[in-house]
């Protein structure tokens, strides 16, 4: 019985604590031979365990339970996601369905793609000359191409059938476009959706540090500052697993429009 | 004049090897009220004739008029039956029909749209499925979905573009009865596109053969003269329905069938055996 259980649940449970205790192993190790300024992982919960233990609490401005902190990083990144979702989808459509706005668009887009967010973030404090809106800015620019992208290729994607049947019916063009071209790009567009939203959490950090408004990652700047290097792993967790939820949220609103 | 006429129309497309011919000097003329079906080969350019009738692709040559008029662009006046159902699968049974019936209709109102609406959904017998996605229905279900989504919008010209091609042996006969009543009872002018020529001889006026690809061309029309209603197993001991099945096979087998040595698939033979099977 239990030999079977074992059998059944070593896939799925085992393996995953086996590597999870082996880079803790690695971790404990590192922490007392080569890098002694690594805190241990028993040093590391013992110093963080206020911060877990009671997650929303508020001591001070700078004092704050961890998922405080990461809700003011949600927030900030739910409204630069918003942005990034406005824009990107119109953008997304104008490339899909104009063989001429893509001709002229898509050079300039492949070349900004791949910018940093911590080359943004200048720009955007030059352009608004206030933390929060170029903080919103960089998460905007930074998260919407997976949107534009795949918005654009969903466009392309939908099969002439569907066009035909428009055409026989002379739909208008706004029924058109809601009867027939959105429904069919749909599952296209949530895929960009929870790519960028990866990005836009991926962004959130780096915006923090440099802009200094009070989230995770600004959590984790001011602790480096302070020395309090327990801290910095405890953000790093929290940074993962939050990241990790929201990309299964998304993940099943994905398969959702999927099956449909 | 005849209600549907084309005249002297041809069209080709340009691949990377080269411009291919796919139909040459095609002309047909369609009485009102007529149910015509063109026979042949897969890949003759059957689905590019009746997408020219249908308005969705230009010839390159000749004209095609309905009722006098040219045919330049689709319109609802010609209710097309796609090969691939062509339904929008984020809709419902009776979404797709409303789409339809609420585009082709808006000076009524809601409830006569309804009624509408349900009156072509009863008819293709899908009410219990009408709340139903196209996934969740079977081939045959989905092609109901899609005949019921063309007569509801009440077109003077069906198209059908081998709607039932698709279909295991048994639909295939389900449809080709509620097919036939549905001409019957409404009238319509109706184009049957199809590989199979049984069922253009069961269920047409007069069946033209199409000769094979590229470039290919109908040959001459023959008259269907078997009284309706026509019985499905009778039919293959009526001894006109021999000599039209003859000629129309000859036809496809002999003259029509000079391709330029491409390859392609072989018409549907008759299904003599199949029936005797059934019958005996």
């Amino acid at each position: 019985m239990i030999k079977n259980f074992l059998k059944q649940h070593a896939a799925s449970v085992l393996l995953p604590l086996l590597g999870t205790g082996l880079i803790i192993l690695m971790w404990s190790v590192s922490s007392t031979t080569w890098s002694k300024s690594l805190p241990s992982p028993g040093k590391t919960w013992e110093v963080s365990k206020p911060y877990v233990a009671e997650p929303f609490a508020k001591r001070g401005e700078l004092d704050q339970g961890i998922l405080r902190f990461a809700w003011y990083s949600l927030v900030l990144v739910a409204k630069g996601y918003s942005i990034a979702l406005l824009i990107g989808v119109p953008l997304g459509f104008l490339l899909g369905l104009s063989k001429l706005f893509s001709k002229g668009f898509d050079p300039i887009i492949q070349v900004l793609r791949p910018v940093s967010p911590l080359a943004w973030l200048p720009l955007g404090l030059i352009l608004f000359e206030k933390s929060k809106p170029a903080a919103l800015f960089t998460i905007a620019i930074c998260a919407m191409w997976p949107t534009v992208l795949n918005t654009a290729m969903g466009v392309r994607a939908i099969p002439q059938d569907y066009l035909n049947v428009a055409r026989v019916l002379k739909l208008s063009p706004a029924k058109r476009l809601f009867k027939i071209l959105i429904p069919a790009t749909l599952p296209y567009m949530f895929t960009g959706f929870r790519l960028s939203l990866g990005i836009a959490w991926l962004v959130i950090v780096a915006v923090e540090m440099l802009t200094g408004s009070p989230g995770v990652g600004g959590f984790l700047w001011q602790e480096y500052n302070s020395l309090i290097y327990e801290h910095i792993i405890l953000c790093i967790l929290t940074i993962g697993l939050v990241g990790f939820v929201l990309d299964r949220m998304m993940s099943v609103v994905e398969q959702r429009f999927r099956a449909a | 004049m005849a209600f549907l006429e084309l005249k002297g129309v041809s069209k080709g497309y340009t691949t990377s090897g080269g411009r291919t011919e796919v139909l040459r000097d095609i002309n047909l003329e369609i009485e009102k009220g007529e149910f015509v079906a063109v026979v042949g080969y897969s890949g003759a350019g059957k689905t590019t004739l009746i997408s020219m009738i249908a308005g969705l692709v230009r010839p390159d040559t000749g004209t095609i008029t309905l009722d006098g008029k040219p045919i330049t662009e689709p319109g609802p006046e010609r209710g097309v039956v796609f090969q691939n159902y062509s339904l929008l699968p984020w809709m419902n049974v009776r979404e797709n029909v409303q789409l339809a019936v609420d585009q082709i209709f808006p000076n009524w109102s809601r409830d006569q749209r309804r009624a509408h609406v349900d009156k072509y959904i009863a008819m293709v017998n899908l009410t219990p499925a009408a709340h139903k996605k196209p996934h969740e229905l079977s081939g045959g279900m989905r092609q109901r979905v899609s005949v019921a989504r063309a007569l509801a919008m009440d077109p003077a010209v069906l198209l059908l573009d081998e709607p039932l091609s698709a279909l295991d042996a048994l639909t295939r006969a389900t449809l080709q009865d509620e097919i036939e009543n549905i001409w019957e009872r409404d009238q319509k002018t109706v184009l049957l596109i199809t590989n199979d020529v049984d069922e253009g001889i069961l269920l047409a006026d007069r069946i033209i053969p199409l000769s094979a690809g590229p470039a290919a061309t109908l040959g001459a029309a023959v008259k269907v003269d078997i009284p309706r209603p026509r019985d499905r197993k009778a039919l293959n001991h009526d001894a006109r329905f021999k000599t039209i099945r003859g000629r129309v096979i000859h036809y496809l087998l002999g003259a029509g069938s000079k391709s330029q040595g491409k390859v392609r698939e072989a018409v549907q033979r008759p299904r003599i055996l199949d029936e005797l099977g059934i019958t005996a």
